[in-house]
């Protein structure tokens, strides 16, 4: 029972990040009509902006300790850290510890900004061309932007650890007489998940912004007739899911080291993940997320694997062979999207 | 008014046959006049250095480029001439090889077994390269070795740990100077029983390959020597990222100890989440719960950061050796490149050296030749202590080091402490064992 609720959560967990992402990945499409293959890219670029604000937050001076010596046989130069000299060592420390946390405060005007330039620089001369360019398009920038993470953080993990506060396990089910221990950051990361998710429908359901987007969606020459200038408010949204995405990779950092090619991990089953919850419905692709996350979490059992040999390496595309064939629109889709 | 028997279709055949004869690779046509393939004829042989430069290894790729580089250099008499001065050998003067400017082209591995052979293959058809040398991946290293093979050249693998590559695939043109999970085993075991005790019981994940099951047999085996039981052996895709769902099922299996079977960014994600799990607070049978990492890697062990504190594992070699050849070659690195190599960089390093050696005492370049010179052959003054070049297989058998990560690293590169330097003589085994059984080395290509 304990190991079933562990599954669970691990589903929970992954769900979120796929979540996260295909949630974005809907927003564009929906809004837009595009098909944006960068977008594993900007969930990347999330979590090296926590990665970015740690080498900040440790760029340090260096003392001569004449007392130890480097590994050539020399001096040793010790570093310290401009704010633990500026704050003292305690403060300093501090701030260096919640780097990840007080990297998604840095983090949403920058990938605004990123989703903002993409779409006005790139991605909107491409609105009436096939899908197939646009994944093209999108599809290479993608392998620019890993590539320019490479070049300036190179290929090995870097490890964005979580505040000590938010470290270590908590047992859940230690009211109820069981032992269900769990990562307290994992935890963090799906109530975090669970908050974006809620914010952005809530951002769409209650705000007239919202409110047009989703005329926009629905209707898009109808809202222009209006004279509402629908284009500029889906460049918004397009940043708002890029934001979306690289909230995500920040959170996702402490959860598994980030590296340049972490974005391409998701995006494939990420637009699974799309597709299986109905192309271009945003509860569709949260429900899919959550769902495709706790099978997979439970593909990867011992019991699962041993009954079933590879089952964890092709359960998502076999659930998402079997949506398809019964509901073609998938789980929530809506009629006449990506339809002739 | 004549009539000529030049016809349009007769063109455009002659043109054809011509074309086709002057674009054949010179793999071919070279072989008719040359002993074996691409001789040098010139006053420059050409090494190939195949290494991961993109993909999911590039640093380390990079890292075992850099000491290609310097081996490069120091054969051709510039820089400090490094471990020229310490190698046993004294066939190497500094001018080159066999008198010849020592040249380098490089190919990208990516990682990947295709991408691999297509960059060694271009390496030694167009570039004209001799010998190919280094890798990250026994996936790799096996099938870059096949490749070699085939086309009579030398194969100098870089970082390979399983088995297979001197057991069941090995080749007559492929020799291995980097130990094995075997080797990981027969090292480890015993350091796990004094730590940890003799009635353990292991939990192994396993990365779903070559080298990933060669290790978790050798470990298995060795440690169940000492009175360990292997609980479970969980193998998990290559492309894992979240381990979380191969962990959990860890914490209620009634194993106390998780051996994680991983490279790369494997190792470095599963033992995060392990410790996310909080495995190594636990305490089951009575015992602390560990976690072993049976191959290290300086630079892995980077990008698990604080993680692998205690946690014990083995290597080839480390920059904190104190013998001669290491201090030679790690001052020479790291004067030239501001840090200390990795154990990848040396295998390479080591293997270029031995390349050349090789040639200079066999006075050819013709792979027969060198291979006969390398087989059999001892040497010392590299970093590895007194080393032997098994002729039966084409490994190299030398001391093996058992370290953990450092409780309180002083700098970026400490973050790996020796625990113990276990004899050569404690890791040996027969060329018949049957965890190398059912290969044959074949027979030297020369590739004329």
């Amino acid at each position: 029972m304990d190991a079933f609720l562990i599954q669970i959560l691990n589903g929970l967990d992954k769900g979120s990040a796929y979540a996260l992402i295909a949630l974005g990945l809907t927003l564009i499409f929906g809004t837009l009509g595009v098909v944006n293959f960068a977008h594993g890219a900007l969930f990347m670029v999330g979590a090296f902006c926590a990665v970015t604000l740690q080498r900040v937050l440790t760029l340090s001076f260096e003392t001569v300790d004449e007392t130890q010596k480097d590994f050539l046989g020399n001096p040793l130069k010790v570093k310290t850290p401009y704010v633990e000299s500026w704050f003292g060592p305690e403060a300093g420390a501090w701030i260096i510890d919640w780097a990840v946390p007080l990297a998604v405060l840095i983090a949403i005007p920058i990938m605004l900004l990123v989703g903002y330039v993409m779409e006005r620089g790139l991605i909107k001369h491409f609105y009436k061309r096939p899908h197939a360019d646009q994944i093209l398009v999108t599809f290479g920038l993608a392998i620019v932007i890993q590539e320019i993470v490479k070049y300036f953080f190179g290929a090995n993990p870097i490890q964005t650890p979580p505040p000590d506060a938010l470290n270590g396990v908590a047992n859940l089910g230690a009211a109820l007489g069981m032992e269900i221990v769990y990562p307290v950051w994992r935890i963090v990361y799906f109530c975090f998940s669970v908050l974006i998710i809620g914010g952005i429908f809530a951002f769409l359901q209650f705000t007239t912004f919202g409110m047009v987007v989703r005329a926009g969606m629905a209707d898009r020459e109808t809202v222009g007739l209006l004279g509402i200038n629908i284009d500029r408010k889906f460049t918004i949204m397009f940043g708002i899911a890029a934001a979306v995405a690289g909230l995500a990779g920040v959170m996702y950092g402490p959860i598994n080291p980030p590296n340049y090619h972490m974005g391409m991990d998701f995006l494939v089953l990420s637009f699974v993940v799309v597709v299986v919850g109905g192309m271009g419905s945003l509860p569709g692709a949260v429900l899919a997320g959550f769902l495709l996350g706790i099978l997979e979490s439970f593909a990867s059992t011992t019991w699962a694997t041993t009954t079933i040999p590879g089952i964890n390496q092709i359960i998502i595309y076999l659930v998402a062979i079997i949506v398809l064939l019964t509901r073609p629109r998938g789980l929530m889709g809506r009629k006449g999207v990506m339809e002739e | 008014m004549t009539k000529s028997d030049v016809t349009r279709r007769g063109v455009l055949k002659s043109g054809a046959f011509a074309g086709a004869g002057v674009a054949l690779p010179t793999i071919f046509t070279a072989s008719s006049a040359a002993a074996y393939t691409n001789e040098p004829t010139g006053g420059s042989v050409t090494l190939g250095f195949n290494v991961p430069q993109t993909g999911p290894y590039a640093d380390e790729g990079n890292d075992e480029l850099l000491a290609q580089q310097l081996a490069v250099e120091h054969l051709n008499g510039e820089g400090d001439s490094g471990c020229l001065n310490t190698f046993t050998s004294k066939a190497l003067k500094g001018n080159g090889i066999l008198g010849k400017k020592v040249e380098f082209v490089t190919g990208d591995t990516q990682t990947k077994s295709d991408a691999a052979r297509a960059s060694a293959k271009s390496m030694i058809e167009k570039d004209g390269a001799i010998m190919i040398n280094g890798g990250s991946s026994s996936g790799v290293a096996i099938a870059v070795q096949g490749l070699c093979q085939e086309a009579g050249v030398i194969f100098m693998a870089g970082l390979t740990h399983s088995n297979d590559t001197t057991g069941k695939d090995k080749k007559a043109n492929g020799f291995r100077h980097f130990f094995n999970g075997y080797m990981s085993g027969a090292a480890l075991a015993p350091v796990l029983e004094k730590e940890y005790g003799k009635e353990r019981r292991a939990y192994h994940l396993t990365a779903d390959y070559t080298w990933g099951w060669t290790q978790q047999e050798s470990i298995a085996a060795a440690t169940e020597a000492v009175g360990w039981e292997t609980v479970n052996n969980v193998l998990t895709p290559l492309a894992s990222t979240d381990f979380s769902s191969y962990i959990a099922p860890v914490l209620n299996s009634g194993a106390d100890v998780l051996v994680l079977n991983h490279y790369g960014g494997n190792m470095v994600n599963s033992l995060t989440n392990a410790i996310q799990f909080g495995l190594l607070d636990k305490v089951v049978n009575n015992k602390d719960f560990k976690i072993v990492v049976p191959l290290y890697s300086e630079l892995m062990a980077a990008g698990a950061g604080e993680n692998i504190k205690g946690v014990f594992g083995s290597m080839n070699w480390n920059w904190q050796l104190q013998d001669e050849g290491t201090k030679a070659f790690v001052k020479s690195f790291g004067e030239k490149y501001g840090k200390p190599p990795s154990n990848s960089a040396q295998t390479c390093y080591a293997q270029t050296l031995l390349y050349a050696d090789a040639c200079e005492r066999a006075g050819t370049f013709n792979p027969c030749g060198v291979a006969e010179a390398l087989e059999g052959f001892e040497f010392d003054g590299l970093g590895n202590g007194p080393t032997l070049y098994r002729a039966d297989d084409h490994q190299c058998f030398k001391d093996v080091l058992v370290v953990k990560g450092a409780e309180n690293p002083t700098n970026a590169y400490d973050t790996l402490e020796i625990v113990e330097k276990t004899p050569r003589a404690q890791v040996e085994y027969a060329p018949d064992h049957p965890m190398f059984a059912g290969g044959d080395l074949g027979s030297c290509n020369p590739g004329a």
